[in-house]
């Protein structure tokens, strides 16, 4: 019995599966014709003929040369084509498959299928506008340049030749009757169809066009089938998925379950030693495959998950195979994270309020000179970080993304000062996750209750601020990403309650508003004359502000004026 | 790069090449089985001295992945390695009594091996302490990966050494010979790493893990370097610079995306720290035949008894590759 659908079948390697495939095709009635590309060796071919040579049913069609992406695979289909509809009358429907597609449903399923739609061509057939698939951005070009040069081969001259025709305004014109559309180079069509397509009066015209198209494996039968189908529909019969560099996705034994969710009939391109996909969906009837409710969107999620991951990668993960260049890291940490500049100086125990506060994982000085103040006071973090100074400053750009990449999922947050190593800073500032929350001048505190000699303290108070000075000329800057938000410790001190509810409302934004406990400040008695004696001794500061209700509130203000 | 600086990389490889040449005289063939090689085998390729009970668990590891041949250079073992190697029907084995640190560590009779018997074939080199683990590793053969490589033009695949250890101290968890290392050293620090990138050769440098964390918390710039690129699709001009950490040319070194995306990178599990570490620490300080005179051998037994124990609160037990890729040690990146 002949059945009513007939298979051509392109290959070039792994023979032994091809005739597997061909026996499988044959078993269930579908005559087939192989073409092999004649590069394959005459022993290997003769091998081929051999494990096929007791079925009728399989033929072989001329050989021709391929290579990827020229008009040979389109020669080799047509040719074949041709001598399937003329040796099979019967034949109603032709599929055009590759020795690496493996049927995922029973054959007879499939020939079920098509007998109820007589009349519908399926091939995936797009308008060069509307396809985004396209390697190379060639899209309508692809029909009115030439390309005489190999992509894969020649890749430089390729691109200087398109860039040529470009500059130059080079066009091919479209011949009448042509409408380019693009698509899956596997196709299921009926006779009717393929017959005009074949046996077109100006098809030597037709051809001699197509063959200076690039690609025409995926743009002739897609366009000319447009020309003559009375039915049709435009989507493959064959699973066939593309990453971005244009190469198919292969199948392995770990896809039989996801195999089994698609919807389609065939897949391409099964990995020739996949045991497992072979001996499941080629075992002959009664089919033993898993029946799986289909779920195309779960295949389509898995490889475009892959695309994802190889053209933007996870954010924040700086390994051994993604280190992106300076602002192509899509993003530059892992997750958003907070950062208080100032406050542990203006509060006692604000670390502790906040933790207490919000879920985050409140830090003391991740940057501190002595030691990494890790939240809870612990040596180790997540990841095995360690509260080593040296192991820090060792590349702390390293550590900081690190400890954002390893407690992600959890909202860090840490303290800040201008005594701190101040190497990330730039970093920080250039980050859209980071929120910088700062209170300048508060250094001035703990200095001014600091015993010893008022010289080495004024040196001190000159270092911290021009410290900071740079630090807020960073976070100031028109380039920053950071969401900054800076108070001098004069404008902080006017309305504390509203910043501190602003913070716990950013940091924990699910709580219900109003605090439930406010930290406890630091005494500022003393530290206006503090800044008075720091003027005295010929310092300027300031970054401290405008001290409300101080007692040497004219010397402030004149402060002011002068700082500007 | 400079047409100057391109020209001395280009020099550099052809004197890398020339030691190999000239080292090939250090090796003594004890089975030479290369005549089974087909074009498509994968090849293993290691310098061991004295691995005579880790072997049959490395051999039947790499096995499972699909290496087909193994080729060896015994450097003078005194437990009967080279006896061992001599009965696997899949091995090649070269002796030498030259010394490991006069050949670059074993490199140049590497080098030698692969320019003769891995041209054109997919070649991994390793220790026998070092295991490869990339995606899929449990559900697809290594051919299944050198062949995606290939379609994609990909001639060099990464896999950052992983150092591993066990809870508590090293001497109190004996490993028995044969016995998976993992069941014992099966703990890791899951994200202490740092990267920069080398300019000169293009290739990053990874540093950090519990031997950073542990024996050069206070001179990290001395920390031993973690990056591999233990599997390559050799050609006999082509030439490992130090170690498996770079390779000329250097194009060979870009394993990495830096646009953002990620490319496939594998891990390999460094069975180093068991049991036998201490007293091998003691032996190789004093022969002075390894990296920076053995300087790492040395922070440890300099430290005694007390730092024994390379594990912590936040070291991760080891469970698969899926997990690695998780953490962000390794990626699939376009595989699926």
């Amino acid at each position: 019995m002949t059945a009513t659908l007939g298979i051509v079948m392109l290959c070039h390697t792994a023979l032994d599966r091809a005739a597997q495939l061909a026996r499988h095709w044959a078993d269930a009635g579908c005559p087939v014709v192989i073409h092999v590309d004649r590069r394959v060796a005459t022993k290997d071919m003769n091998a081929l003929r051999l494990a096929v040579a007791d079925h009728s049913a399989i033929g072989f069609g001329k050989r021709f040369v391929c290579d990827w992406g020229t008009w040979s695979l389109v020669a080799a289909t047509q040719s074949a084509a041709e001598q399937l509809l003329r040796d099979h009358p019967g034949v109603r429907h032709v599929c055009l498959v590759s020795g690496m597609c493996l049927p995922l449903r029973p054959v007879a399923e499939l020939i079920a299928y098509l007998e109820a739609h007589p009349r519908t061509d399926f091939i995936e057939s797009v308008t060069t506008a509307d396809v985004g698939w396209t390697v190379g951005g060639l899209n309508i070009e692809r029909f009115t340049l030439r390309f005489p040069f190999s992509w894969r081969k020649r890749r430089r001259l390729f691109d200087r030749y398109v860039a040529l025709q470009r500059r130059l305004g080079l066009r091919r014109r479209i011949p009448d009757g042509v409408e380019p559309h693009l698509g899956s180079q596997w196709w299921c069509l009926t006779r009717e169809t393929l017959s005009a397509i074949l046996q077109a009066p100006d098809r030597a015209r037709i051809d001699r066009y197509f063959r200076r198209v690039w690609i025409p494996d995926e743009s002739y039968f897609q366009s000319l089938a447009r020309r003559y189908s009375t039915g049709l529909e435009s989507r493959s019969l064959t699973l066939s998925k593309f990453d971005p560099q244009g190469r198919p996705f292969v199948f392995y034994d770990d896809h039989l379950e996801l195999l089994g969710r698609s919807d389609c009939y065939l897949a391409r391109k099964v990995w020739p030693r996949a045991e497992r996909l072979f001996a499941t969906y080629l075992a002959p009837p009664p089919w033993p495959g898993q029946r799986l409710s289909p779920h195309p969107g779960r295949v389509d999620r898995q490889f475009s998950r892959a695309v994802e991951r190889r053209l933007r990668g996870r954010s924040g993960l700086y390994m051994q195979s993604r280190f992106p260049r300076p602002d192509r890291e899509n993003g530059k940490t892992a997750a958003p994270y907070s950062v208080f500049h100032g406050f542990t100086d203006l509060f006692e125990d604000f670390e502790g309020w906040l933790s207490r506060s919000t879920a985050a994982r409140v830090h003391g000085h991740l940057f501190a000179p002595d030691r990494v103040a890790f939240a809870g006071g612990e040596r180790f973090f997540h990841g095995a970080l360690s509260d080593s100074v040296d192991l820090r400053d060792y590349n702390p750009r390293a550590f900081l993304t690190s400890l954002i990449w390893n407690a992600r999922g959890d909202r860090q947050v840490f303290q800040f000062s201008p005594r701190d190593s101040q190497a990330c800073n730039g970093f920080i500032g250039q980050d859209t996750n980071a929120h910088v929350w700062a209170i300048t001048g508060t250094w001035a505190i703990p200095l001014m209750n600091q015993s010893g000699g008022f010289g080495a303290i004024r040196a001190e108070a000159a270092r911290l601020q021009r410290i900071e000075t740079r630090h807020l000329a960073i976070l100031r800057s028109a380039q920053v990403k950071a969401q900054v938000r800076i108070w001098s410790l004069g404008e902080f001190l006017e309305n504390p309650v509203e910043v501190l509810q602003a913070i716990l409302d950013e940091t924990a934004p699910r709580r219900p508003r109003g605090l439930g406990e406010v930290p406890a400040m630091r005494p500022l008695d003393g530290l206006a004359q503090f800044l008075q004696d720091l003027r005295n001794q010929g310092m300027q500061p300031t970054l401290v502000g405008d001290l409300p209700d101080a007692p040497a509130k004219g010397s402030a203000r004149r402060h002011r004026s002068v700082a500007g | 790069m400079g047409f100057w600086q391109g020209y001395r990389l280009r020099l550099r490889r052809r004197r890398l090449l020339w030691r190999s040449f000239r080292s090939r005289r250090a090796l003594t063939a004890l089975a030479d089985r290369t005549s089974a090689l087909d074009p498509d085998s994968i090849l293993l390729f290691s310098t061991l001295r004295n691995e005579r009970n880790r072997l049959p668990w490395f051999l039947d590891y790499y096995r499972r992945l699909g290496v087909r041949h193994f080729l060896m250079v015994d450097n003078g073992s005194t437990d009967g390695t080279a006896d061992y190697l001599v009965t696997q029907p899949d091995v090649s084995v070269w002796h030498t009594d030259a010394s490991y640190r006069a050949a670059r560590f074993g490199m140049d009779w590497i080098g030698w091996l692969q320019i003769r018997y891995g041209h054109g074939r997919w070649c991994l080199v390793v220790d026998a302490d070092e295991f490869l683990v990339y995606p899929f590793c449990d559900t697809r053969p290594l051919a299944a990966l050198t062949e995606w490589l290939d379609t994609g033009g990909q001639r060099s695949f990464p896999a950052m050494l992983l150092d591993m250890y066990p809870k508590g101290p090293l001497e109190m968890q004996p490993c028995r010979p044969g016995q998976n290392p993992f069941e014992v050293a099966g703990w890791f620090d899951p994200g202490n790493y740092t990267a920069v990138r080398n300019e000169r050769f293009g290739n990053l440098w990874i540093q950090g893990g519990p031997r950073a964390r542990v024996f050069f918390s206070d001179a990290p710039e001395r920390a031993p370097a973690l990056n591999k690129i233990p599997l390559v699709k050799w050609n006999r001009r082509y030439a490992y610079v130090a170690s498996t950490h770079m390779l000329l040319p250097r194009g060979l070194n870009l394993v990495y995306d830096e646009w953002g995306g990620e490319r496939s990178s594998g891990c390999l599990l460094h069975a180093k720290f068991l049991n036998d570490f201490p007293a091998r620490a003691a032996e190789e300080s004093r022969r002075r035949e390894h990296y920076q005179d053995g300087a790492e051998y040395r922070a440890y037994a300099d430290r005694t008894a007390s730092a024994t124990d390379l594990s912590c609160r936040w070291s991760e037990r080891y469970q698969n590759w899926r997990q690695l890729e998780i953490l962000g040690l390794m990626s699939t990146g376009g595989w699926t």
